[in-house]
């Protein structure tokens, strides 16, 4: 009896021990965030065309796969990181994590966002952090629709709002941010007192705001008709109600000072064995088949406004925030403890 | 003469014993060296590496750290308090009788342990109604840890009571006690060990509590777990994190010691008795009103959350099933239902085999053992361990040679077994200590081999310990996210990852969608505990 379980012992360790390891020449390895997707036709053509299998690493959130890839960086698990945004490039840039690659895609006049002027990232996509509102709600009580931040701090908007922890929450974080750049260093919090006073809602994530808090989406429980989320946001409703809806439920505020842009970017990791691969895959995220692609999977805009969209509810109600808030990237890096800490003294404490 | 063939026998049995002991724990020990201490060096390693030592410790001793540790403590406790009192009557419910239903309330009574906090979160909101003064307060966050961790004690202490002679208790009765001292002075003692064990355990998991604090708390709590969280991903601060992890873990150490210390002074034999002779239906009215008020609050508490989830999953028919099968926008990552299970069912047994081996293992050899308290901590520790900070040292360690694992399914059940090896462990060792040690000497003297020995006495008696470890493990697997996010390739996702994927767009369907397969991973589980309760092995339905 013992003597067999010592035997499955070992045939369990050895199992262990023996396990293959992927890889070879011809795979190319990019690690991504758990939000990334891709069809599945867009990808067997770039692996057909570059005789490559690619294999795509998963690694948590973006913060969670920045981190590891700047932890792992003298010894890369990856060819390509992508996913990292604006609010974390500064971190990953001075990490040092990438090699410079001027993408050819970049030279056809959509490189406004390339904000690294070595290139060691390209722009790949973007999405807009915006207030959303519940329509129905707004219809019912005769409110007009905040159009600006400082609106949110009104008495007809007190208890309507949830926003995302920026701690813990990449929405939540932009949505500070952009609360930054509109009042600055000096006067944000200040604003985010009133907005404690109004009494705003605080949860952890996205989707706890969204679906418990949020009154506004097709399946959300809350009672609060205003939420921090995506200017897609209403779009994904009337797409994924399977035919049920034809017109949003919800609606984005995309006034001017309310959005804060995300821009994804995509870089070469150092050490990389398949550089010329890894060029070519970066070059493949800026082509018209990926770039057409972003919108229906991720539910961000492509970074090329070339790309003309096929007919859908993606294009008929995702929206563009009108001239978002901007703030420099480097300067998010810089404040970003401070920042946040400052932010839970005040509205959590 | 016969004195002397005595002792060069037993000094020979003592000898061998040791080695055996050592041999037990070779494999379970390797284990833990090369899937926890290993990639735990690798991240601290690589945290501390060249870190500014003032600004950690100015940080791990401010009044910020203090707070949250005090925190950390008070929650643990007051929940810990309040699943053993609410678990208590359901223990002896269960332990006690027989009643219709009773293998599917305790099968529904483990299925909070794989549920999404998200998932419960959504089902609290919809019960409790959004307006309840309850959400986001200390209240929300205890009644979420007793709906998750009342099935410890439910299965650990009522699987204990189960075999202990009630005849113990009426003798006391008989001799004029009344119930309550009955309970206090005989029958509470003899389960002290179980009690210890589960109560051990609960602490610990809400003490490493991370999503039921962050979701049904709300952002105004955080445990150490969610602070090293923050540090880790919000903050990159990793020499902070890793020193706050360290501190967890001392905790949880310097917790366990005390416990298996305290347990060794605790745990003594029994008469142990089969279940036939301990259970019976309830016929008194006062038995029947009791067993109804328990069974009332357990569905109450554990049965109704979980069923408005699977009720609502079907507000659209059969729909959102029937969109868990298609792939309208061809995603490579699209993960179908079939194939999660799969996954998760294959990944649950596997990590329970290994685990009740491993377990076993370990049990049969720290049980022998006197100074065993050391080691026995050693095992729990993994339990204790931040999870951001673990699985990142997966990440890192498990990525290169000599062990790069990452992507294979070996590496997640092992990330899986450790977190499930406690429990196993937690659950045989009591059984292990209240065998009689003269039944094995009499099995030994009538020239049984240890082999035998084990098999004849050990394994019918701790058989049932082996039924709670087992479905522990599998519960474990069956439930695990975090680390499984971080270390599973997309292309073999589990069923929490697959809940997860759904909830992170907007729209109906996919929160349909992630009803649906909660849905599907409440039943599987079901279906694979009630299983578990009948694949006794034949000739052991004895205890």
């Amino acid at each position: 009896m013992k003597r067999s379980i010592l035997l499955l012992a070992v045939i369990f360790l050895l199992a262990g021990c023996a396990a293959p390891t992927p890889a070879g020449p011809q795979t190319l390895r990019v690690m991504t965030h758990d939000s990334f997707s891709v069809s599945e036709d867009v990808i067997a053509a770039f692996e057909a065309e570059h005789h490559v299998t690619v294999q795509f690493l998963k690694a948590g959130d973006a913060g969670t796969m920045l981190n590891q890839a700047i932890l792992s960086k003298d010894s890369p698990q990856a060819d390509v990181l992508y996913g990292v945004d604006n609010t974390f490039l500064s971190r990953a840039l001075e990490a040092g994590i990438f090699i410079p690659y001027k993408a050819q895609g970049l030279d056809q006049g959509f490189d406004a966002y390339q904000l690294d002027p070595e290139y060691r990232v390209a722009p790949v996509d973007f999405g807009d952090v915006c207030l959303n509102y519940d329509k129905a709600y707004f219809a019912e009580h005769a409110l007009a629709i905040p159009q600006s931040l400082a609106d949110l701090t009104r008495p007809e908007y007190k208890g309507l709002l949830v926003v995302e922890n920026p701690a813990s929450s990449s929405p939540g974080l932009a949505f500070l941010i952009a609360t930054i750049g509109v009042f600055g260093e000096e006067g944000y919090l200040d604003y985010w007192r009133a907005l404690r006073a109004n009494d705003v809602r605080v949860v952890e994530g996205w989707d706890t705001a969204y679906y418990t808090e949020f009154s506004g989406g097709a399946y959300s429980e809350g009672t609060r008709p205003l939420v921090v989320s995506y200017a897609t946001s209403p779009a994904a409703e009337v797409y994924f109600s399977e035919g049920a809806l034809t017109e949003p439920p919800t609606g984005a505020i995309t006034a001017p000072g309310t959005c804060f842009r995300q821009i994804e970017f995509a870089g070469i990791l150092k050490g990389t064995q398949n550089q010329e691969l890894a060029q070519a895959f970066i070059e493949f995220l800026l082509s018209a088949p990926f770039q057409s692609d972003i919108p229906f999977q991720m539910w961000v805009f492509p970074i090329s406004h070339e790309i003309k969209l096929p007919d859908s509810p993606f294009t008929h109600y995702a929206e563009i925030a009108d001239s978002p808030v901007s703030v420099p990237y480097t300067s998010i890096e810089q404040h970003r403890e401070r920042w946040i800490q400052e932010w839970t003294e005040v509205v959590l404490r | 003469m016969n004195t002397y063939t005595t002792r060069r026998v037993s000094r020979l049995a003592l000898h061998t014993s040791r080695l055996t002991r050592y041999a037990l724990l070779l494999f379970p020990l390797l284990f833990l060296a090369l899937f926890y201490f290993y990639p735990l060096t690798a991240i601290f390693g690589a945290s501390f590496a060249g870190s500014a030592w003032a600004d950690v410790t100015a940080r791990l001793f401010s009044t910020t750290t203090l707070r949250v540790l005090g925190f950390t403590f008070g929650q643990a406790t007051l929940s810990t308090a309040l699943t053993l009192l609410l678990g208590l009557p359901g223990a002896y419910v269960f332990a006690r009788y027989e009643f219709p239903g009773k293998a599917l309330l305790q099968a529904l009574a483990t299925v909070p342990f794989v549920l999404p906090t998200v998932v419960v979160a959504a089902a609290f909101t919809a019960l409790l109604g959004s307006y309840s003064p309850l959400r986001y307060t200390l209240g929300a966050i205890l009644l979420a840890h007793v709906f998750y961790n009342m099935t410890l004690v439910l299965r650990m202490v009522g699987g204990f009571w189960a075999n202990l002679d009630p005849r113990l208790e009426e003798a006391a009765r008989t001799l004029g006690a009344s119930p309550w001292r009955a309970f206090r002075e005989v029958t509470l003692p003899l389960l002290a060990p179980a009690l210890g064990a589960a109560a051990l355990l609960v602490f610990v998991f809400c003490f490493t509590s991370f999503g039921v604090i962050l979701i049904l708390g709300g952002p105004r709590f955080a445990t150490l777990e969610v602070e090293i969280y923050r540090q880790t991903i919000a903050f990159a601060n990793l020499p902070l994190a890793a020193a706050l992890g360290l501190v967890q873990l001392l905790i949880t150490l310097a917790l366990t010691l005390t416990y298996t210390r305290l347990q060794a002074r605790l745990a003594r034999p029994l008469e142990l008795r089969p279940q036939w002779a301990t259970q019976r239906r309830p016929h008194k009215p006062t038995e029947i009103a009791l067993l109804l008020a328990t069974v009332t609050l357990l569905g109450l508490l554990l049965a109704v959350p979980p069923l408005t989830l699977v009720a609502r999953s079907f507000d659209g028919g059969l729909r959102y099933y029937a969109a868990l099968f298609e792939n309208p926008r061809r995603s490579i990552f699209y993960v179908p239902p079939i194939a999660a299970v799969w996954n998760s069912v294959r990944f649950a047994l596997a990590t329970m085999a290994l685990a009740l081996l491993l377990g076993l293992l370990t049990s049969l050899a720290l049980y022998r053992q006197r100074q065993s308290w050391l080691l026995d901590a050693l095992f729990m520790l993994p339990l204790g361990t931040s999870a951001v900070t673990l699985g990142l040292g997966y990440l890192l360690s498990m990525s290169r040679p000599p062990l790069a694992l990452r992507g294979t399914p070996l590496l997640i059940i092992c990330g899986h077994t450790l977190v499930a090896l406690p429990f196993v462990v937690r659950s045989l060792l009591p059984a292990l200590h209240s065998i009689r040690p003269t039944l094995r000497e009499a099995a030994a003297t009538l020239g049984a081999p240890p082999a035998r020995v084990f098999v004849e006495v050990d394994l019918p008696i701790i058989q049932r310990a082996l039924a709670v470890g087992g479905v522990f493990a599998f519960t474990v697997s069956m439930g695990e996210f975090g680390a499984t996010s971080m270390i599973a390739r997309p292309e073999l996702p589990t069923l929490p990852l697959a809940i997860y994927r759904f909830l992170s767009l907007p729209g109906a369907v996919n929160y349909g969608q992630a009803l649906a397969m909660s849905t599907i991973l409440m039943a599987v589980c079901v279906v694979g505990f009630v299983a578990m309760e009948q694949l006794r092995p034949p000739g052991m339905q004895t205890f």
